[in-house]
């Protein structure tokens, strides 16, 4: 059955549901293709066919008993590392947390087990979400299925390689500035950042509190939809999850229409910086939508200068602060230096050894921004552009009911290219980060290949706080427009994994 | 320098940061059972060792007890209010922050009124009171001194890591002069009363409970800019609150005076000796770079939840003193030494129970403080209640018992033998009111003691109490022995 593969988990489901396939088979058919090519794409940092094969025979009981336990039964799923999984090591992409047992699993995982879904593995990623290539990953980066010379994105390109390269019919990512949508941008799959605390996050190795939001990595949108629907709702482990349901996305998909739809571009993310195809890309996705009589206003977010400089001061001072828990006392590494040491040198040598180039630039930054003296000028400030952040977005959403922008800069670049230029990097995010800043939902889609690379672009949909089944209207209706044009979706252009040498 | 030149040439200003363990079911941030002395690190969680990926979440009644303590107190409580991190690095910390309150503190502006033991009123003005987690406790083995630094290796046990503590905290305190010592012991020992009062706290000082951080600093009289400080930290007593803040006193007046500085620094107490000893240093430059807790949401305590906190609360505990003492009638030495041994409560619920104050107040003070005391425990350890007291009294009240009996009931309830009725049944202990029996042991009493019989006669009444001890021995103790000597002195005739 190896074009169980090639299915949506949508489609899977469906199989799964009218008994025409099992769990056990569809999970064995991608833990057979992850086991093959996972050494091309470095997708997973961590595989395990007995616990999946086990959670796969348990949905496969519950099947066989008549219970339903979601509408994603029986579909495999990856979790990026991020997620503290108690059958699996957690890492991070951390050596510092290298081989570290969870003592309990997160609460989307536990979601995810009462969903029924077998977990395939543990993807990879930047060390601590830190990063949009994952090379900054201490275990090495993953590739990108449409060229293995390239990056899969950032921080979850393990997650996004993993979907696109059909290793996963789902996976879930963590997006702290774009982490989710930028690697689904150039890996032409599809990411959501739902509304921040729309899913819990206890469980989640906290990057920046504030900014942290986890949710799908799919193929389509729909299946992004019904993800989304069983990891959300209130937890009360999670205090700043938000206390009500948003309803189902994937209801919200399955009645998309273009009734009186405004959409908006911003004027300050529509022009300047863009790769030409990706530009190119972008124009087309509006020329679309304007046939099918959507309205398109420009809208002026100010603000929106400001967001990666806001952004690079928040979320280092918040990283700094969560990752000093990493001191060798409790848990994950533990570096005894040379004669005598104090608990001060044990720590500094563990987390000298433990910790990457990038995750030390960001402590420093963070521990820099919130010192006594530079409070006001950095964290402070920072916050009152996330303020008017909010504001510009208030003032634009008052206008159109989504905005949109094209998810990322460029198409994927080379393996090394940025490595060595942290600012050029962090430009990567420059249209996603807003969405984190204001707590706002945002989804990427595919939306073709730019013509002078031949390699994914994305279109990204932005909504207002709590209204993604707004964002996943307007994907579903995007993603149907090029669905009629390509006579399927964008993933089926990918070359063959098989085929591709690293 | 001799204490009094000190304070002819120096203003004392004293500032008290006061932490208030909770005695809340659970932590502050997670469910964890909040208990003394349970094996190490057994009440712990991923949230209280801080595991990556764990959250807080607040206990609602960790914020209801901090809002009484606030109320209490007399502070305004906040509308809304944050935690915030304060960052440091430390192995009792798990996360290396710990969760607390900065720039908006649940409780604020607050003020209580001291008295001192000459009847002196001393306003204290409350700046703050907020909301913290408590750290782990570290056992340094190996070295000399049980610090950290010398020792071989440390042990860490986190069941106290997530602990509520309220830290309450006043503004400088000016004017209390030769009295600081004695005002800031007063102080500390007010708040307890008053968080044991309101029953939020064990507010055991001996277990940490109750811990106070004394500043201090001394300025040349008429000076405006107030002296650099130091802080004595957990200072654990309240004797040693006095001792270590008139040390204090001395140690930078002694400095002053010969010229030198001091050094803002954090200092340790030595009970044993009686001194402050250098610790880190601290200046306004050790930075714990705090910043809002992106975790948590704000806390908005609903005002109708504040009102129905204020309606709850119990009376202050030094006008209840005052009332208590004028209700009972004690001497004032009486009800001094029950204050002292912490009695009140005990003495206020065996009164309510059905006993007289005195009658109370001569069990909980005399037999039962003496029991308590042979087996190192408090009064409230003891396995008898105010009622069960009450009730034993009502017994000897209606001479169903005598005091000797009434001993040997407490005794058989402390030994877990049941209601003090279950023991008079099991032990027999009911007096012997059957007058014949009595009369014939005094009779045989009388007989065989010839010369005491003599001397009764001869009107040397003293001289009955061998026959009375006698006559008291073959009724097995079981006589009221009042009965018997008028018994003795009527037979002798």
């Amino acid at each position: 059955m190896s074009d169980l593969i090639h299915k949506s988990a949508a489609e899977l489901a469906d199989l799964l549901s009218t008994k025409q396939v099992s769990s056990e088979e569809v999970t064995t058919a991608f833990f057979d293709r992850s086991e093959k090519l996972n050494h091309k794409t470095f997708s997973y940092l961590h595989l395990n066919r007995e616990t999946a094969l086990a959670a796969a025979k348990k949905a496969d009981q519950a099947l066989a008993a008549g219970k339903i336990q979601s509408p994603l039964h029986g579909v495999p799923i990856a979790v990026k590392d991020v997620l503290v999984t108690q059958d699996a090591p957690t890492t991070a992409g951390s050596k510092i947390l290298e081989g570290w047992m969870p003592q309990y699993d997160a609460t989307v995982v536990k979601k995810l087990r009462e969903a029924g879904l077998p977990i395939l593995g543990k993807t990879n990623m930047d060390e601590f979400a830190m990063g949009s290539s994952t090379e900054y990953s201490a275990y090495g980066p993953s590739r990108n299925p449409w060229d293995l010379q390239r990056i899969p994105g950032g921080s979850g390109g393990g997650s996004s390689s993993a979907v696109a390269g059909r290793l996963a019919p789902l996976a879930i990512g963590s997006d702290t500035g774009g982490s989710i949508r930028y690697p689904a941008a150039v890996t032409g799959s599809v990411g959501t950042k739902p509304t921040y605390g729309a899913v819990s996050r206890y469980g989640v190795i906290a990057l920046a509190s504030s900014l942290d939001q986890i949710g799908p990595v799919t193929n389509t949108v729909l299946d992004a939809a019904l993800l989304q629907d069983v990891i959300s709702g209130h937890d009360s482990k999670d205090s700043t999850s938000l206390p009500n349901s948003l309803g189902s996305m994937a209801d919200a998909v399955r009645n998309a229409d273009f009734k009186g739809l405004r959409v908006g571009i911003v004027k300050q993310l529509s022009s300047d910086g863009f790769q030409a195809g990706v530009a190119e890309r972008f124009q087309d996705t509006l020329s679309k939508l304007t046939a099918n009589g959507v309205e398109i206003v420009e809208v002026d977010c100010p603000s929106f200068e400001y967001s990666v400089a806001a952004y690079y001061l928040i979320l280092p001072a918040e990283a700094s602060s969560n990752l000093a828990k990493y001191d060798s006392v409790r848990f994950g590494m533990r570096v005894l230096p040379e004669g005598n040491p104090t608990i001060e040198r044990v720590m500094a040598a563990t987390r000298e050894a433990g910790f990457g180039p990038e995750v030390k630039r960001r402590i420093i930054l963070g521990t820099y921004a919130l010192s006594s003296g530079y409070y006001d000028a950095y964290y402070g400030s920072a916050q009152k552009v996330r303020t008017l952040i909010q504001q510009d977005l208030a003032n634009a959403f008052a206008k159109v009911d989504v905005l949109l922008t094209p998810t990322a800069p460029t198409t994927a670049f080379k393996i090394g290219e940025k490595v060595n230029d942290p600012l050029a990097m962090y430009l990567n995010d420059i249209a996603t980060i807003p969405a984190n800043l204001a707590g706002i939902p945002g989804i990427s889609v595919p939306n073709g290949l730019a013509k002078e690379d031949g390699l994914p672009s994305g279109v990204q949909i932005l909504a207002p706080a709590m209204q993604d089944a707004k964002a996943y209207r307007v994907a579903a209706l995007i993603e149907n427009l090029y669905k009629a044009e390509w006579g399927g979706y964008l993933i089926d252009q990918a070359p063959d994994l098989e085929a591709l040498n690293v | 320098m001799p204490y009094e030149k000190a304070l002819e040439q120096f203003e004392v200003v004293i500032g008290l940061e006061v932490h208030v363990e909770l005695n809340t079911k659970s932590k502050m941030f997670c469910g964890c059972k909040n208990e003394f002395g349970s094996e190490p690190n057994t009440n712990v969680c991923p949230i209280c060792i801080g595991l990556p990926g764990a959250l807080p979440s607040v206990n609602k009644k960790a914020v209801e007890s901090s809002i009484a303590i606030g109320l209490a107190l007399g502070c305004d409580i906040a509308k809304t209010c944050r935690f915030s991190r304060k960052n440091y690095f430390y192995p009792d910390l798990a996360k290396n922050f710990q969760t607390s309150q900065y720039d908006e503190p649940i409780a604020f502006g607050g003020k209580l009124t001291i008295e001192l033991a000459d009847g002196q009123a001393f306003d204290v003005e409350i700046e703050r009171a907020h909301m913290e987690e408590d750290a782990g406790k570290l056992t340094h083995v190996g070295g000399s001194t049980g610090r950290i630094h010398g020792a071989d290796y440390s042990l860490v046990d986190y069941n106290r890591a997530g602990v509520p503590l309220v830290e309450i905290v006043t503004k400088p305190i000016f004017g209390a002069g030769a009295k600081a010592p004695e005002l800031a012991a007063a102080y500390v020992r007010a708040i307890r009363e008053i968080v044991k009062s309101m029953n939020v706290s064990d507010a055991r000082m001996e277990r940490g409970n109750v811990r106070c951080d004394a500043n201090v600093s001394l300025r040349p009289k008429g000076q405006e800019k107030l002296g650099t400080r130091t802080e004595t930290k957990n200072v654990n007593s309240l004797r040693s609150i006095e001792s270590a803040v008139r040390y204090e006193i001395q140690r930078q007046a002694h400095i002053l005076a010969g010229g030198g500085s001091i050094i803002q620094e954090t200092r340790h107490w030595h009970e044993d000796r009686g001194y402050t000893s250098s610790g880190r240093v601290k200046s306004d430059a050790e930075d714990y770079r705090y910043f809002p807790e992106p975790d948590l949401v704000p806390v908005q305590p609903a005002a109708d939840w504040v009102d129905s906190i204020r309606a709850a609360l119990p009376e202050n505990p030094e006008k209840r003193r005052k009332r208590l003492s004028a209700e009972w009638g004690f001497s004032e030495l009486e009800f001094r030494d029950v204050v002292n041994a912490d009695l009140l409560d005990v003495i206020y619920a065996t009164v309510e129970a059905g006993a007289k104050p005195q009658a109370a107040r001569k069990w909980w003070s005399g037999e039962l403080a003496r029991i308590a005391n042979s087996e190192n425990k408090s009064v409230e350890e003891l396995a008898i209640t105010p009622t069960q007291v009450a009730e034993i009294q009502t017994l000897i009240d209606s001479g169903e018992l005598t005091d000797r009996l009434a001993r040997d009931v407490v005794a058989g309830v402390l030994a877990g033998e049941g209601e003090p009725r279950a023991v008079i049944e099991k032990r027999g202990l009911k007096v012997v009111s059957d007058e014949a029996a009595l009369i014939a042991a005094i009779d045989q009493a009388l007989a065989s003691q010839p010369d005491v019989l003599e001397k009764i006669r001869e009107g040397k009444q003293q001289a009955a109490g061998a026959v009375i001890g006698a006559v008291m021995k073959a009724m097995g103790g079981q006589a009221d022995a009042a009965r018997v000597r008028e018994l003795v002195l009527e037979r002798a005739k």
